[in-house]
C-alpha cells in the first residue's frame, strides 16, 4: 500500500527522523498562509502517489506567499501526468508547502525487502535526487547495499558504514547512523515493504533532512495496522483496479485491446505473453483467484469491459476448485448485463466440469471460439484482429 | 523415485477442520496419499473423513501417528506459528499453501529455518506431488499428472498445472512437481529443489518456470550453469509483456529494476545452458526435444 509524502513525513517525524518544516494545504489560501508562516520562500509539492512529480511540474519552488497561492491553485483540482501514471494522470487534492532548503548535497537512503537474502536490505548512495533505478543500472558501484539479519537488526557498524559511504562530515556520521537505526525501526514497526528517502538533503548549514519520503506498506500485514490502513487513498489508484480489489480480483490495467480473464497469477502472465507473441496486446492482467462464484466471474468481466479499449476477450481457465461451468454461467450473466454487448470471445477451459462449461457457452448466444490449448488460443485471438 | 514426497510420506494437515483444509485433505487422500493426522488447536479428539484423528498440537500428532510431512492451510496471521510448530515437532517436509502471509513473518521463519535440515515450501504455493508414488501434498488437480521422469519446479500454481497438462498431453510423465510459491520471501528456494532433482536418479530433466520480479531466477541460473548440476533444463520465464512497476498478482511479481525483467532472467538462463521455452504454449514440445 502506498501513502502520500506528507503522511510518510508525519511517520518519520514521529519516529525521530528530521523532515523539513511543512504544512499540508487543501486550498490556495491555506497554501499562501502556510508560505508566510514558513518565511515566504517555499516549495509547493503536489500530493500524489505517483513518482516523477518534479519532471511533470508537480513541484514548484516559489519566492513569496502570493506565488505559493498561485502554484497551489494551479495544482489543486488538476491531474498530474507523470511517467508512472496513465495518460489521464492522478488527481491532486492537496499540496505540501515546505520550507525551501539551502541544499549542499543530495543523498539517497532506502530499505527494501530482498528475496535473495530473505530479509531487509539497506541501500545508500551519494547520487541522491536521481531515479535510483537509473543509478543502479548505469553506475551500480555508486550504491552500497547491506543485508540486515532479522535477529541482530541493523548493527551500529552497518549504520556507520552507510554514513561513511555517503562521505558525510565526520561530525555527521553519528547523526546519519542514528537516522538509519530509526528508519530500520520504523520499517519493522510499520510492516513496510519499502522506505526511500530521496533525496536526503545536507543543507548548507549542516542539517540532515528527509526532503522527500516514500513509504510503502505490506498489504498482507494491514490487518495488524488498522491506523495505517486508514491512510489508504483509493483516488490515487486506477478506479478499475480499486474496484476489482473489492471483489477479491487481482486486476492491472494495460494498454492493449485483448481483455484477459485467467485464474492464477502465473497463468495470467503466461496468457498475456501468449497474446503478445501473437502480435496482439493484452488490455489487462486479471487473476480471478480461487473459489470464484458466478457473480465474481460476471463482475470480473464487467471490469474488463469497463476498459473502452477492449475489443475481444480471452478466457483461460484451469478448473480446480473453480469450476468451468461456473465460469461459463458467469460469462453469460456478464453478457446479459453488458450495455454495449459482449465482444467476441476466445475460451479455453480445462479441468473441473470443462465439458459442461463448453456446452453452456456453445449453446449460448455469445460469439465464442472454443479452443483446446494456448497455441490455438493465440491463433484464434489473432484471427479476431 | 521422486523427491520430497513418496509412498513413505505420512501426511499431517494443519488447519484440517477449515473449509480449504478439509477439502484438500480429502483430495490428497483420494489421490493415494497416506493422510495420518490433522491438527487444529481446540479441535483435538475429532475425527476427519471417517478415521483420521485430529489433534490439538503437531507434537502430539507426530508422537501418535509418526507424521513426517505437514501441509498447512491455517489463516495468514497464524501461518508463521504453524510452520515453526511443525519444524519444532521434527517434521522434515512442510508445504504452506496459505496466501497473504505478512512478509515480515516469512523473513523471521526463513531465518529460523537456517541451519535446520527442513524443507519448507511456500507460503503461497500449490505444494508437491509425486505421481509415480501416488503422493500428493498440495492443491493441484491430481488426475492430470502422469508418472514419469521429468521434474518441475515453479513459482506459480496454475502455470505449473499448464506445464503438467502439456507434458501429460504428449505422453511425458513427471517424477515430482514442486511449486515454491509466489511471495518475495519464501522457504525452500529454486536452488534447493534443483539440487534434489540433480541427486534423484529417476529424474532425467527439469522444467524450470520463473517469472518477473526479484533475482531468484538468476541464482537458479548460476547453479544450473555450474559443474555440479548435470541435468538438462527447459526454462520458461513469464511476464515478458508486463510493464515495470506494476505488481502482477503474486506479491513478488513486480519489475523493480533491470534484473527483475523477463529478458534479463532469460539471458541468465541461456548463459547457464538452459533450453529456453519460447512461449508458455511450448512447454511440452521443448521438453520433448530436451529429453535425453
Amino acid at each position: 500500500m502506498k501513502i502520500h509524502e506528507y503522511q510518510a513525513k508525519e511517520i518519520l517525524d514521529k519516529g525521530g527522523v528530521p523532515v523539513p518544516k511543512g504544512v499540508l494545504a487543501k486550498a490556495h489560501e491555506e497554501a499562501a498562509a502556510a508560505a508566510s508562516e514558513l518565511g515566504g520562500s517555499v516549495v509547493v509539492k503536489a500530493q500524489v502517489h505517483a513518482g516523477g512529480r518534479g519532471k511533470a511540474g508537480g513541484i514548484r519552488l516559489v519566492a513569496t506567499p502570493e506565488e505559493a497561492g498561485i502554484a497551489a491553485s494551479e495544482l489543486i483540482g488538476s491531474s498530474l501526468v507523470t511517467h508512472q501514471t496513465g495518460p489521464e494522470g492522478v488527481p491532486i487534492r492537496s499540496v505540501l508547502v515546505e520550507e525551501a532548503l539551502e541544499v549542499d548535497r543530495e543523498l539517497y537512503v532506502g530499505m527494501v525487502i530482498d528475496g535473495s537474502t530473505g530479509g531487509v536490505v539497506v541501500m545508500a548512495s551519494e547520487a541522491g535526487g536521481m531515479d535510483i533505478e537509473e543509478v543502479a543500472e548505469q553506475t551500480p558501484e555508486k550504491i552500497v547495499r547491506i543485508a540486515i539479519d532479522p535477529v541482530l537488526g541493523l548493527l551500529p557498524y552497518q549504520a556507520r558504514k552507510i554514513a561513511y559511504s555517503l562521505n558525510v562530515a565526520s561530525d555527521q556520521v553519528r547523526t546519519v547512523a542514528a537516522m538509519m537505526s530509526k528508519l530500520y525501526d520504523l520499517f519493522l514497526s510499520h510492516d513496510c515493504s519499502l522506505i526511500e528517502i530521496n533525496p536526503l538533503v545536507v543543507t548548507k548549514d549542516g542539517r540532515l533532512l528527509a526532503a522527500d519520503a516514500k513509504l510503502n506498506f505490506d498489504d498482507d500485514a494491514m490487518y495488524r495496522h488498522r491506523d495505517l490502513a486508514e491512510l489508504y487513498d483509493p483516488e490515487q489508484e486506477d478506479p478499475l483496479e480499486a474496484e476489482a480489489g473489492k471483489f477479491g480480483v487481482s486486476y492491472v490495467r494495460l494498454d492493449g485491446d485483448v481483455g484477459c480473464m485467467v485464474n492464477g497469477a502465473g497463468l495470467a502472465m503466461a496468457t498475456m505473453d501468449v497474446t503478445f507473441a501473437a502480435g496482439t496486446a493484452p488490455a489487462n492482467f486479471l487473476d480471478v483467484g480461487g473459489g470464484a462464484d458466478e457473480e465474481k466471474i460476471a463482475e470480473a468481466l464487467r471490469i474488463i469491459l469497463s476498459d473502452r479499449n477492449v475489443a475481444k476477450i480471452l478466457i483461460n481457465i484451469f478448473g480446480g476448485i473453480l469450476r468451468c461451468d461456473v465460469v461459463a454461467r458467469g460469462a453469460v450473466i456478464a453478457a446479459e448485463r453488458a450495455e454495449n454487448g459482449m465482444p467476441p470471445m476466445v475460451v479455453r477451459m480445462l479441468g473441473t466440469n470443462a465439458d459442461e462449461g463448453r456446452r453452456l457457452l456453445e449453446t449460448s448466444s455469445l460469439d465464442v471460439t472454443l479452443v483446446d490449448d494456448l497455441n490455438q488460443a493465440a491463433q484464434a485471438i489473432k484471427a479476431l484482429a | 523415485m521422486s523427491i520430497l514426497v513418496d509412498r513413505n510420506t505420512r501426511l499431517l494437515v494443519q488447519g484440517i477442520t477449515g473449509k480449504e483444509g478439509s477439502y484438500h485433505a480429502a483430495r490428497c487422500r483420494e489421490y493415494g496419499t497416506n493422510l495420518v493426522a490433522g491438527v487444529t488447536p481446540g479441535k483435538g479428539g475429532q475425527v476427519f473423513d471417517g478415521d483420521v484423528p485430529v489433534y490439538d498440537s503437531v507434537e502430539r500428532a507426530v508422537d501418535e501417528t509418526g507424521a513426517n510431512a505437514s501441509l498447512i492451510f491455517v489463516p495468514p496471521p497464524f501461518a508463521a506459528d504453524a510452520i515453526v510448530e511443525s519444524v519444532d515437532a521434527g517434521i522434515p517436509v512442510i508445504a504452506t499453501i496459505t496466501e497473504g502471509v505478512p512478509v515480515k513473518d516469512s523473513i523471521n521463519v526463513v531465518r529460523y529455518l537456517q541451519g535446520k535440515d527442513v524443507t519448507a515450501i511456500g507460503p503461497n504455493c500449490p505444494g508437491i506431488i509425486s505421481p509415480g508414488e501416488e503422493c500428493k501434498m498440495g492443491i493441484m488437480p491430481g488426475a492430470m499428472h502422469k508418472p514419469g521422469r521429468v521434474g518441475i519446479v515453479s513459482r506459480s500454481g496454475t502455470l505449473t498445472y499448464e506445464a503438467v497438462g502439456q507434458l501429460t498431453g504428449l505422453g511425458i510423465g513427471q517424477s515430482t512437481s514442486v511449486g515454491i510459491g509466489g511471495d518475495p520471501v519464501n522457504g525452500t528456494s529454486f536452488v534447493d529443489v534443483l539440487e534434489l532433482f540433480n541427486d534423484d536418479p529417476e529424474t532425467d530433466c527439469v522444467v524450470f518456470i520463473g517469472e518477473i520480479g526479484g533475482t531468484k531466477e538468476q541464482e537458479a541460473a548460476e547453479y544450473i550453469g555450474s559443474n555440479e548440476f548435470t541435468k538438462p533444463v527447459a526454462a520458461l520465464i513469464v511476464g515478458r509483456s508486463a510493464p515495470p512497476g506494476r505488481r502482477m498478482g503474486h506479491a513478488g511479481a513486480i519489475i523493480t529494476g533491470k534484473a527483475a525483467r523477463a529478458d534479463e532472467k532469460i539471458k541468465a538462463l541461456e548463459r547457464a545452458g538452459a533450453n529456453i521455452i519460447p512461449s508458455p504454449a511450448a512447454i511440452g514440445v521443448t521438453v520433448q526435444q530436451v529429453l535425453p
